[in-house]
């Protein structure tokens, strides 16, 4: 019935002829700009500026220098938590994928009890603070914690195993809190796949796994990129996880600009360290944009 | 996938139920933690006691915490509900120079860092004594929770026809009636999902709070991280058990509706 409504004369909005302004039904583009204006200056006064001055006391404090950015460059101490947290991204990442494949897998399945149980288990996850899932580490991983507990009772242990504040405690929990992320575009992707595509590799002959090899796996590719490009950057900035269950020998970028701003006050320091953060975070992402599907994240469509 | 042999198809199960597990015990390990009725935290509890309930509820600092930050979150999702489908309506609807450009900076803060957020809005916030105010709390969370509003609710516009808003012009409503009575009705599921998701963006954000907090005015998030770091007494299990049970019940909601206003099934929504 909507298909009728529209009176001849009037193109809908969305025509070719994107450049005419003159339709009656579209919207004049003073109102396009006046409902954008209230987010527009609220983001560049709240968001924009702070980061671009941020950024700027890092070179023009106390005098116009790049003293900071040498300083970041030469001093080992610093390269060695950049390097860190680029191979604590990557593994996180690499962990991630491994556990997320099958899980993905299973949920994608036809519906069923079990697959609607794998969503649960998914989305609980995903909703519950970062903040509590670490403390959830702590708990488990502690001197005095429940592995060490356990371990000690079952008499396999005689004292208890230093196993918070390492880069493993890191890794395992990132691996924990990030895992969803990578779940869901790969679900998304392997949902997406008709099934009438494995069904005629097998008709004509393939085994499981070279139906899954030649067909699923090829297919599913652009919802494992998109994972694995969400979890790199959300790991390079992770802030939470790290400060809570690292050490000072786990030190990452973003702990590394909290300790900068917080203990020592040394702004341009941290506004150096950040441009660093950002250009790593945007550069990346603006790399492979294509094959980032924020949407597919947020909107599943 | 697709094995019919029985036993990889178990072993398939069995790696699955493993990786679940893995995902939903240290989710879900807050709860019994909560539950224990002694002073450390032992797994399981050597028995059962709501005592660490009580000490939440009867802790000023805790309740005013929670207060604030329940505060904050209504206020922020308000503004950017009603900023945000603004927004939407002008990228969906409307024409002009570099609006590609200009959805994609609205995106940004779902990629930046939030702790270049933190320590960026902390300069801007300090010198002019916003830091700690609730005024400065809203400002930045309603920039951190909008890109939610507006993925969602420029998605839902996107499946309104134009015909129907221009139908409603033609029949001489002017253009808020239209929005009012046309577009709204119709988009409302999803405005409504995007307040839930901007609620959550607000009330769990925890790293820019964390900078932005005041001896005064600190936010439940800053209150849970201070009290990790220095004492890990069971009400702080108490206390995020809450929340989890809060915060999941108000995304299942939020996604409830979301599904609704969308006619296929999906799935999810990071906090």
């Amino acid at each position: 019935m909507s298909a009728t409504v529209a009176a001849p004369g009037l193109a809908p909005a969305r025509t070719a002829n994107a450049g005419a302004t003159s339709h009656r039904g579209q919207m004049p583009t003073w109102l396009a700009l006046a409902l954008l204006a209230p987010l527009a200056l609220l983001l560049a006064w709240v968001f924009f500026l702070p980061i671009v001055r941020l950024l700027l006391t890092s070179i023009t404090e106390p005098t116009l220098n790049i003293a900071n950015y040498r300083r970041l460059l030469s001093e080992p101490r610093y390269a060695e938590v950049i390097f860190r947290t680029l191979w604590i991204a990557l593994l996180a990442t690499i962990a991630t994928l491994t556990l997320a494949y099958p899980v993905a897998v299973l949920m994608a399945r036809p519906r069923s009890w079990v697959s609607n149980v794998a969503a649960v288990c998914v989305m609980v996850p995903l909703w519950t603070s970062v903040l509590i899932r670490s403390y959830a580490w702590i708990i488990l991983l502690d001197r005095n914690g429940i592995i060490n507990q356990w371990l000690s009772a079952a008499g396999l242990i005689q004292q208890p195993l230093t196993m918070l504040y390492t880069s493993g405690a890191v890794l395992m929990a990132m691996t924990h809190v990030l895992l969803p992320f990578m779940i869901l575009p790969v679900f998304s992707a392997l949902r997406s796949i008709s099934p009438d595509l494995p069904r005629a590799a097998r008709n004509l002959g393939a085994g499981p796994v070279r139906v899954f090899f030649s067909v699923t796996l090829p297919l599913s590719l652009p919802g494992v990129f998109a994972g694995c490009l969400i979890v790199f950057v959300m790991s390079l900035g992770f802030y939470i996880t790290p400060a809570l269950v690292g050490g000072p020998r786990t030190l990452m970028i973003a702990t590394l600009i909290g300790q900068q701003a917080t203990e020592l006050l040394n702004w341009p320091f941290a506004g150096a360290i950040a441009f660093v953060l950002l250009a790593l975070s945007l550069g990346i992402t603006a790399c492979f944009k294509r094959l980032l599907q924020l949407d597919k994240v947020v909107a599943h469509d | 996938m697709t094995s019919r042999a029985p036993a990889g198809e178990w072993v398939f199960r069995a790696v699955c139920a493993i990786i679940l597990f893995f995902l939903l015990f240290p989710t879900l390990l807050v709860v019994p933690m909560s539950l224990s009725p002694s002073d450390y935290l032992k797994f399981p509890p050597a028995g059962l006691s709501l005592r660490w309930y009580e000490a939440y509820l009867s802790d000023p600092d805790w309740l005013d915490a929670t207060l604030f930050s329940v505060q904050i979150a209504a206020i922020t999702t308000v503004v950017s509900t009603v900023i945000g489908t603004m927004a939407s309506m002008a990228l969906v609807r409307g024409r002009f120079l570099g609006r590609e450009f200009v959805s994609a900076l609205l995106l940004a803060p779902l990629i930046v860092p939030h702790i270049v957020v933190a320590i960026a809005v902390y300069l801007q916030f300090a010198p002019l004594g916003l830091t700690g105010t609730r005024l400065g709390f809203v400002l930045v969370h309603t920039a951190l929770a909008v890109p939610y509003v507006v993925l969602v609710v420029s998605a839902a516009l996107q499946r309104v026809p134009p015909s129907l808003e221009m139908a409603g012009l033609n029949l001489g409503a002017g253009r808020f009636r239209c929005f009012l009575e046309v577009t709204l009705p119709l988009a409302a599921p999803a405005i409504l999902a995007g307040a839930l998701f901007a609620f959550l963006a607000s009330f769990d954000e925890t790293v820019v709070s964390f900078f932005i907090s005041g001896v005064e005015h600190k936010t439940v998030t800053r209150k849970l991280m201070e009290d990790i770091e220095f004492n890990l007494s069971p009400v702080i299990a108490a206390a995020s058990t809450i929340f989890v049970v809060a915060t999941v019940g108000l995304m299942w909601l939020g996604d409830a509706v979301k599904n609704l206003a969308n006619r296929r099934p999906q799935a999810a929504t990071p906090p």
